[in-house]
């Protein structure tokens, strides 16, 4: 579990993030939506570790973030898995030599027992018979199924999800959709998943953070925010014309 | 001010590529891969540049001499302390900063564009010591490049001697054996030795702490090029002040 208190983060005088709290619970896929520009990769990167936070509480498992030691704080990025936008795979390598990537150099298993975890997880999300091929012989959802593989062949607590799908056909985003929540229930994880994708909210929204201008500007799941009256969520979820045509028939 | 906070952040980056090291195993293959690609991989350039320049060298050495009170022999002797000196040294250094620092830099740099060292760090593993310190220690290879450029130097002086009619073979090395102190092959080694980190390192800080895209990598790569070839410039004065004055 993850709980954000009264966060706050600025870049060079101007602030991105105002004061957001928010718990993720695990075993759920928690989404973090909102337009560009609403603060969604700073808070990201802050529960990443990436950028330090201003103010506020980040407690990861009941343990406060701010209080860890170098030590515990590497401790805690081990039990961290993250796929990025452009799934971030190591060109050189294959795609097996990417997924064993973490545990070569993070753990002291023999190099059999590493090729055995690897190839499992690579089964899990249906790459088997990609195992030799370099990232760039792969297609953009074969590339995220990759970087999910390698994110989860740690068996981590906390999984971050950087806009997962996009660039992605709507079918192939939907895969990967399902896939992060079928990995996040089998383990438990507590997954936040940054994102724009209203076929994600529908899909996978267990809890919903949305962001306006670096404010929490509305917190429920995809079965309350389409009945929602919060302006700016409406605002948001129905900019498409497909949405709105949705809308409109359901009216 | 802005260099000094270049200096500053070059100088912390320094620090980290010594601090939380990579599994040796892991670390080993990295050093190999450099190896094959930042020194084997500029042998054919080096051997190449080395064998006419050397000829260059002996060329206009032998066509200046005219004053037939002048020994023939110092056609030899003058290759071999150019070649020794500087042009193996220094001049393959700035060369070669052109073709590994760009490279460095520029695969660095698409690691950064691509979130690849992001996923380093999220990993938990220091990115500057897994990219940088490879690299460092495969550049202390430097001087065994040089020393092939030397001899394939003062080879390239010999043969165009003895294809221009310049000089006899007999005046040619008895002409590179003249006056050899073997402190100068020292005092070229040392400094070798201090361009390797400097070619090793300013090219990685350009491509590790880029920012912008693929346009920005290929900027990144030319100034790490011009950086690197005024340090070395730089610290070859004063390594030779040091050394030799």
């Amino acid at each position: 579990m993850i709980n954000l208190n009264d966060i706050t983060k600025s870049f060079d005088g101007l602030q991105v993030l105002k004061g957001i709290s928010m718990t993720f619970e695990p075993g759920k896929t928690n989404l973090i939506i909102g337009q560009s520009g609403s603060g969604k990769t700073v808070l990201l990167k802050c529960l990443l570790g990436l950028h330090q936070i201003d103010g506020g509480k980040m407690h990861f498992n009941n343990q406060a973030f701010g209080n860890m030691n170098e030590e515990e704080r590497r401790t805690l990025r081990r039990e961290m898995g993250m796929v990025f936008q452009g799934s971030a795979l190591f060109d050189s390598m294959t795609v097996l030599e990417n997924v064993m990537f973490p545990m070569q150099m993070l753990t002291k298993k023999r190099e059999s027992e590493i090729k055995r975890a690897a190839e499992e997880v690579i089964e899990r999300v249906n790459l088997e018979n990609a195992n030799d091929k370099l990232p760039a012989e792969l297609s953009g959802g074969m590339q995220k199924r990759v970087a999910i593989a390698r994110a989860v062949v740690m068996k981590p607590k906390y999984l971050f999800c950087d806009e997962p799908n996009s660039g992605l056909d709507p079918k192939t985003a939907i895969v990967i959709d399902n896939l992060i929540r079928e990995i996040t229930q089998e383990n438990n994880i507590t997954t936040v998943i940054n994102s724009h994708d209203m076929n994600s909210v529908m899909e996978i929204g267990d809890t919903i953070l949305f962001l306006k201008d670096g404010i929490k500007a509305w917190e429920g799941s995809k079965e309350l925010i389409f009945n929602t009256d919060n302006e700016a969520v409406n605002d948001f979820v129905y900019s498409s014309n497909l949405m709105k045509k949705i809308k409109k028939a359901q009216v | 001010m802005k260099i000094l906070h270049h200096i500053g952040e070059y100088l912390l980056m320094l620090r980290l590529v010594f601090v939380k090291p990579t599994k040796r195993k892991v670390m080993q293959k990295l050093i190999f891969k450099d190896i094959q690609d930042l020194i084997i991989g500029s042998l054919g350039i080096v051997a190449f540049l080395s064998f006419f320049v050397g000829g260059v060298v002996s060329i206009q050495t032998a066509l200046n001499i005219e004053n037939p009170l002048i020994p023939k022999n110092l056609v030899g002797f003058a290759t071999r302390q150019s070649v020794i000196l500087e042009f193996a040294p220094t001049f393959m250094s700035i060369i070669l900063a052109g073709k590994v620092g760009s490279f460095i830099t520029s695969s660095i740099g698409t690691m950064r564009v691509t979130e690849q060292i992001d996923a380093l760090e999220v990993m938990g593993i220091n990115s500057v010591n897994y990219l940088v310190f490879p690299k460092i220690i495969s550049m202390l290879l430097l001087p065994i490049v040089i020393n092939f450029s030397m001899f394939l130097g003062i080879l390239g002086g010999y043969a165009a001697t003895l294809y221009g009619g310049f000089s006899s073979s007999a005046d040619f090395i008895e002409g590179i054996q003249l006056d050899f102190r073997p402190y100068h092959v020292i005092y070229a080694f040392i400094k070798t030795l201090v361009f390797a980190m400097v070619l090793a390192t300013i090219p990685s800080y350009h491509g590790y702490y880029m920012k912008g895209g693929a346009l920005e990598v290929g900027k990144a790569a030319t100034v790490a090029f011009v950086w690197t070839s005024v340090v070395i410039i730089l610290l070859n004065y004063f390594i030779t002040q040091m050394l030799l004055a």
